[in-house]
């Protein structure tokens, strides 16, 4: 057995252990999550988001809504009866990094799309008090300008070094797909989009 | 039913975290010096800094060492007990899901009777039960509110429904089928069709016919334009038709306001007013219907007060 003191005095030998003590979580409660079905495999139906719908979620990154909103819904009651079905995780495969959040000052939104018509969501997003006039959020007029994202066809190339699969078709009219588009029809066409995979009942 | 991909996983996780526990054991049990008689003095340690700091091999106080097998053996009661050790279900079967399931069926075993209760009844009859109406009214505020308002007043673009004037039909019927299936208005943009000068005349004729303020000579040229492009969904006479969601124009109900500009808006850009159906929104519950059924007792309701 190797001795405590021998393990203070080299120092080398201490390095390596504490990194393989401190390791042990991870390797059995993460490690194991990338060889399992339920979290690799998209539930029926879920496809890589759109141009558009993955502009809008950089804009509501861009925009801290995580800060606010979970994406989360728990397999509660009190949660299913006014969201939705809970969250299963083969709903977060395209999800990168995922938004689940870690509190909940707005409602949770990952069973938001289609709640709403579109022109709700304009209309809350410019002023959230002209449709719920107790609502606390702040307002987001500035979306309502030409959306620009130099970048999406990177992104969605980046995104398929890890298995988004889109395919040269797509990437090439990615950019034709944002055109004359508003951050605000962006933002809009991620939420409605939220959820809408749910597993049914 | 094994979620992993390969059946080495459960394996490994199994004997990491074994191993771990395990090895903890025998290294608290070879680290702990024995307990010292009475009397007896600590052990030195050899080294000695800064001239005379002196270290003393000192054992574990006995309750904090036991703490820590107290911790092992909670650990493995607990992989005994619940799911933990790769496939390995537990003792106890339990999983979230099942008691997610178990909360569901608690709840509905208690509220089913009421619902049922409810659901013998016709739309009118429950609406006038205050026990109801509570139930409604909860909701109402859950699934209603966003858009329609918490006092049900609406706001531009999403209708009051306190207000006595319906789009679709107020009757308990139509109003449960709003509710399940939703609405999509269809107000087409017609400002191309018209022209900005034919738009602003049939702005006018729109105006004059509720008797708002108007631009006489304007609304008489727009007559005939109205004819020809708006009396099929809202009739001749502007009366509006609830079959297709078409408002009648001759009230004091503007939905998306009654300026001539909002007018103008209106018929140069089109309406088209989406209500989603609650199929989706009801989400999981086992009591849609019932919902469905108080939720339009609660909207019939609000029709029939003063």
């Amino acid at each position: 057995m190797i001795s405590h003191e021998s393990i203070e005095k080299n120092l080398g030998l201490l390095i390596v252990l504490t990194i393989l003590i401190v390791s042990i979580g991870g390797l059995v409660q993460i490690v194991p999550l990338f060889f399992q079905t339920s979290t690799t495999q998209a539930v029926a139906g879920l496809t890589p988001y759109t141009p558009l719908q993955l502009a809008g979620r950089d804009l509501y990154i861009r925009e801290g809504c995580v800060g606010c909103h979970s994406q989360m819904v728990r397999p509660f009651r009190a949660e299913t009866e006014r969201y939705g079905h809970y969250s299963v995780a083969g709903e977060y495969v395209y999800d990168r990094p995922f938004l689940w959040g870690s509190k909940r000052t707005g409602p949770d939104l990952h069973r938001v799309g289609g709640r709403y018509s579109d022109a709700w969501h304009a209309a809350h997003l410019m002023n959230p008090r002209d449709v719920v006039p107790e609502s606390n959020m702040p307002a987001y007029p500035w979306l309502d300008r030409p959306l620009k994202d130099d970048a999406i066809q990177q992104k969605m190339r980046v995104l398929n070094l890890v298995g988004h699969g889109y395919t040269e078709e797509q990437i090439a009219g990615a950019p034709a797909a944002l055109e004359g588009k508003t951050e605000l029809d962006a933002m809009v066409a991620y939420l409605q989009v939220l959820g809408t995979h749910a597993p049914k009942n | 039913m094994s979620d992993f991909t390969h059946g080495f996983w459960p394996i490994y996780i199994s004997v990491i975290t074994l191993v771990s526990i395990i090895g903890t054991w025998v290294f608290l049990k070879t680290q702990t010096t024995r307990k010292l008689a009475p009397g007896e003095k600590a052990e030195l340690m050899e080294h000695t800094w800064d001239e005379d700091l002196q270290d003393l091999n000192n054992p574990l106080p006995r309750w904090w060492l036991g703490l820590f097998y107290a911790t092992l053996i909670f650990s493995l009661a607990y992989l005994a007990l619940w799911p933990g050790l790769g496939n390995f279900a537990g003792l106890l079967g339990w999983t979230s899901l099942q008691e997610y399931q178990q909360e569901v069926k608690t709840a509905e075993a208690r509220f089913q009777p009421v619902y049922a209760g409810f659901m013998k009844q016709d739309i009118a009859t429950v609406a006038a039960n205050p026990e109801a109406h509570a139930i409604g009214r909860n909701l109402y505020l859950t699934y209603c509110s966003q858009c329609h308002g918490s006092d049900a007043t609406g706001a531009r673009g999403f209708p009051n429904l306190t207000d006595h004037d319906w789009l679709y039909g107020g009757d308990p019927d139509t109003l449960k089928a709003t509710i399940t299936d939703g609405r999509s208005g269809m107000m087409p943009a017609l400002g191309e069709a018209l022209g900005p000068q034919g738009t602003k005349e049939v702005a006018n004729y729109v105006l004059s016919l509720s008797g708002r303020k108007h631009d006489a000579r304007l609304a008489s040229a727009g007559r005939q334009k109205f004819a020809e492009n708006c009396a099929a969904c809202h009739m001749p006479d502007g009366s509006g038709m609830a079959a297709m969601g078409a408002p009648n124009l001759t009230d004091k109900v503007w939905l998306y306001g009654g300026s001539e500009a909002s007018i103008i808006e209106s018929i140069a850009k089109g309406r088209n007013g989406v209500m989603p159906g609650a199929a989706q929104t009801l989400g999981t519950t086992s009591n849609r219907d019932a919902k469905l059924h108080l939720l339009a007792a609660y909207i019939y309701g609000l029709s029939q007060q003063k």
